[in-house]
């Protein structure tokens, strides 16, 4: 398209707009008239649109100048997102014209997401209409809050102060029940270049900026480095020697030698070095919105989806959150439903938990009683997703806030992440868990010391089946063959957890509390490197979650005792075998062996 | 960070995108300036490796000096490069004059479309830019294909917040567009910037002639420019022109939508 903006200096930075409103407001013809009035068409363009005019027997319009598709040439309304360049003698523009009608909403939100500063459109004869209002919510959705609001073809109501003061106030009072105040409402004809590029006579009482100057004042958005750093990895890389972390810095800063940790998965390593190829000296540092990679002190499991951050600034992990979403699918989003969530680099299943709120997004009327909503409307309403995922409240640190829905193969939806408040069990442990790992006083002695020295890796044996079907005798012969091969193993009798540090609890009613102490005992002889066996009859499979999460990072390996397994056991032993226990112990140990967590003495790790 | 890194930096994001979600990808490599700055940008992405192959649709009518220099860089930077022609059509004396937009179609469309089938790639970068034409300012970053190649440009995916389409059916395939957002200017700023070795066909001769565009030798023109480095080239560009790029290029004015018939039949 046009080769223009290129006579500035290079230090300035763009601006991305993007402009607005309801379908034949004046958009196209908006922007047009702005590439015109800045002389920033190339040669010959402007002749050559006329020609097609003239070919196709329409009277010249600047909207053709964006409308690149025959389609949109011939309907006259843009179907979509256009991106042009074009500058002031200020700086440097991108201008993103976004289609108004109905139908187009999805390449609507497509030019909108990513731009710094929005112009809503409304035509002075219509009025405020649906677009005009669903395109203020999605603005405010998006987080798009710089607006300025044009009243155009003004020459169609000559030019009257009266109809511009009717649309400002009723669309004041719109903006106004979102939260969002216009910078200014600006009158103009963009067809006859009135108050575009210069203040014309036609409208004396209008003493603000043109549209152009309008466009000069809007302020860059500052890059959010004064935040909590946020790196969701996008790749590990093994090209060479190096195993390099990869991923976009969303907001903070990172250092050579920071301890970072990883969620959901809590893992924790130090930051070895930052990594870069044709820079003229290495970094030692890298702030928001850069592409990086790094290095760790250790070799720790890490992948795409986990969240980098910094020790003392913990992300959201849980499975279930409040969000507002926008729809743009041809299926309902409903209740029942699988989709999946897309969360920076986080892919998971997730689901409707609860409509709070439908609403009719051109109107914001509550669409009540209704458990799902059509293209093009918004609901309030809580996400459960599959696994937890790692996140923070839109309003804290936007990038990490907000998430698009994927139904089959497409972008369906797009949300921002309003409240978190944990509500089941499970988030509830999870929480508890996480502010006792952050708090928790470390040994000096590294967990690969230990292993090390012990010959293998702390590890918790879970042995879970039937009453009667021989786990007890089982995990006794299990915690004396691995001692006599010299390895630290430690039965966990939960009876005797119960008799001593679960002896104030009452029985029945306090199961989850007394799996809970378990879990803590347990996970205290895991950092002391021991590989420790437990059993219990009661360990149904909510059980062993809370036993998971409280262990973690340390690897729980489940030895099912069973004819018909459930779940997904590690191991599953008939009740047959487990009978020869001799057997079935070595069975376990060939296991522990290949998952390397048995390695032998003298091992190099 | 100023606007070449923030453009750099979103380009490598969009790399790593497309590396990490397609199995079998494939990058469109032109030797013109803006594929060949993609070839740098997966080298900085990737840490100085290059792990994605490079595809060259031969026409067998590029100008010469472009098949030596892919020759030489394929082999100094280890590139695995892998060569395209759709040879039935050559075989069939297809040429320019035969009709510039059938030419284009059945050689660089077509043979692309034979390379792709024969190696089953289902996502290929580009080197295109918003700034090139009309429908080019309409694509997004991750634009799906069907299986005939064409580009429903009427229903595209939405694209918000570097969330793309990288999932989708059998038979189809999705264009990777990493510097879409970058315009001719910056372009050039970034090879100044990054030194990189650029074909000397875009530098003018002593005769005052130079080409903005690379393509086909009969069906791209050259520019008057004295610009006989890229520094020259940069401020040529700053201060000078409202022609567009692609001027020297014959197929985008054969008609009035001709670059909106050829793109939605699977054009780069």
């Amino acid at each position: 398209m046009s080769n223009n903006g290129n006579n500035l200096d290079l230090s300035s930075r763009l601006m991305r707009l993007v402009i607005v409103g309801h379908v034949d407001h004046g958009k196209s013809t908006l922007v047009g008239r702005l590439l015109s009035d800045t002389g920033s068409l190339s040669d010959g363009k402007l002749e050559f649109v006329k020609d097609i005019c003239e070919q196709q027997g329409k009277t010249f319009e600047f909207a053709f100048l964006l409308d690149a598709l025959q389609e949109e040439q011939e309907q006259g309304i843009t179907i979509d997102t256009s991106q042009i360049f074009f500058d002031t003698p200020k700086r440097k523009y991108v201008i993103i014209d976004a289609p108004g009608h109905k139908e187009f909403l999805k390449n609507m939100v497509t030019g909108a997401a990513d731009a710094e500063a929005a112009l809503l459109l409304i035509d002075a004869k219509e009025g405020v209409q649906e677009q005009s209002r669903r395109h203020g919510y999605i603005l405010k959705l998006l987080g798009l809050t710089q607006v300025a609001v044009v009243i155009n073809k003004m020459d169609l109501v000559g030019y009257d102060e009266e109809v511009y003061s009717k649309i400002k106030t009723e669309y004041s009072k719109f903006l106004e029940s979102l939260g969002v105040e216009a910078r200014e409402f600006i009158p103009v004809s963009a067809k006859l270049g009135v108050n575009i590029a210069e203040l014309k006579d036609e409208m004396p009482w209008y003493k603000g900026p043109t549209v152009l100057n309008m466009l000069d004042q809007f302020e860059k958005k500052p890059r959010p480095d004064h935040l909590p750093f946020r790196f969701p990895v996008q790749d590990v890389y093994k090209f060479d020697e190096r195993r390099i972390i990869a991923g976009r810095v969303e907001s903070g800063k990172l250092k050579v030698g920071d301890r970072v940790i990883f969620s959901p998965s809590s893992k924790q390593a130090v930051v070895k070095s930052i990594e870069a190829w044709s820079v003229p000296k290495q970094p030692n540092a890298a702030t928001s919105s850069e592409s990086i990679g790094f290095t760790l002190d250790e070799q720790i499991f890490v992948e795409r989806g986990d969240v980098c951050t910094l020790m003392d600034e913990l992300p959201i992990v849980s499975t279930t959150f409040d969000a507002n979403v926008f729809w743009m699918g041809k299926r309902n989003l409903e209740k029942g439903r699988k989709f999946t969530i897309k969360l920076n680099t986080q892919e998971v299943e997730c689901e409707v938990h609860e409509f709070k709120k439908a609403i009719d997004a051109s109107t914001l009327e509550t669409l009540s009683n209704q458990d799902h909503i059509a293209k093009n409307d918004v609901a309030e309403l809580t996400l459960k997703t599959r696994s937890p995922v790692a996140f923070d409240l839109f309003g804290s640190i936007a990038s990490t806030g907000r998430f698009v829905l994927v139904d089959e193969y497409d972008v369906c939806g797009g949300g921002i992440i309003t409240t978190y408040n944990p509500t089941t069990k499970e988030d509830k442990l999870r929480d508890e868990v996480r502010t006792r790992d952050f708090n928790w006083i470390k040994s000096d002695i590294k967990p690969e010391e230990r292993a090390y020295r012990n010959g293998h890796r702390a590890a918790l044996i879970l042995i879970t089946g039937e009453p009667g079907s021989g786990k007890g005798p089982l995990a006794r012969t299990l915690e004396h063959n691995l001692f006599q091969n010299n390895f630290q193993s430690f039965l966990l009798d939960r009876r005797n957890v119960n008799l001593g540090v679960s002896a104030d609890l009452s029985n029945s009613t306090v199961e989850d509390e007394s799996a809970r102490r378990l879990g803590e005992v347990a996970k205290l002889f895991l950092d002391a490197g021991h590989v420790v066996i437990s059993t219990s009859n009661a360990f149904h499979k909510e059980d062993q979650d809370d036993l998971r999460l409280l262990a973690n990072p340390y690897q729980v390996i489940e030895i099912q005792v069973a004819s018909q397994p459930t779940g997904e056991p590690d191991i599953t032993l008939s009740l047959d075998e487990a009978q020869d226990a001799k057997a079935a112990s070595t069975k376990i140990q060939d296991f522990l062996k290949e998952k390397k967590i048995l390695m032998g003495h003298n091992y190099s790790i | 960070m100023d606007h070449l890194d923030e453009l750099e930096n979103q380009s490598i994001f969009i790399l790593r995108e497309a590396y990490k979600n397609f199995k079998n990808l494939a990058m469109l490599w032109s030797i013109g300036k803006d594929s060949t700055i993609l070839v740098w940008l997966a080298r900085k992405a990737f840490f100085g490796h290059c792990p994605i192959p490079l595809v060259h649709i031969d026409t067998t009518y590029k100008i010469p000096a472009m098949i030596e220099y892919r020759d030489h860089y394929a082999k100094k930077w280890g590139l695995n490069l892998v060569v395209g022609k759709n040879q039935k059509a050559l075989d069939e004396g297809m040429n320019h004059e035969k009709g510039r937009i059938v030419c284009c179609e059945a050689l660089k469309t077509q043979g692309l479309q034979c390379i792709m089938d024969e190696h089953g790639y289902t996502g290929l970068i580009l080197g295109i830019r918003r700034d090139e034409e009309g429908t080019r300012a309409k694509e997004r970053y991750f634009s799906p294909r069907d299986k005939n190649f064409e580009w429903n440009f009427k229903d595209q995916p939405p694209e918000l917040w570097d969330q793309y389409k990288t999932t989708f059916a059998d038979d189809t395939h999705i264009r990777i567009h990493p510097i879409l957002h970058w315009t001719e200017l910056n372009v050039w700023e970034y090879i100044l910037r990054e030194k990189i070795p650029i074909i000397d066909l875009y530098f003018a001769t002593p005769e005052g002639k130079r080409y903005r565009s690379l393509g086909c030798a009969p069906c791209t023109g050259t520019i008057d420019s004295n610009a006989k480095n890229v520094e020259e080239i940069v401020e040529e560009l700053k201060h000078a022109t409202t022609t567009s790029e692609r001027s020297g290029r014959a197929q985008d004015q054969e008609n009035t939508y001709a670059m909106q018939k050829l793109r939605a039949r699977g054009y780069m």
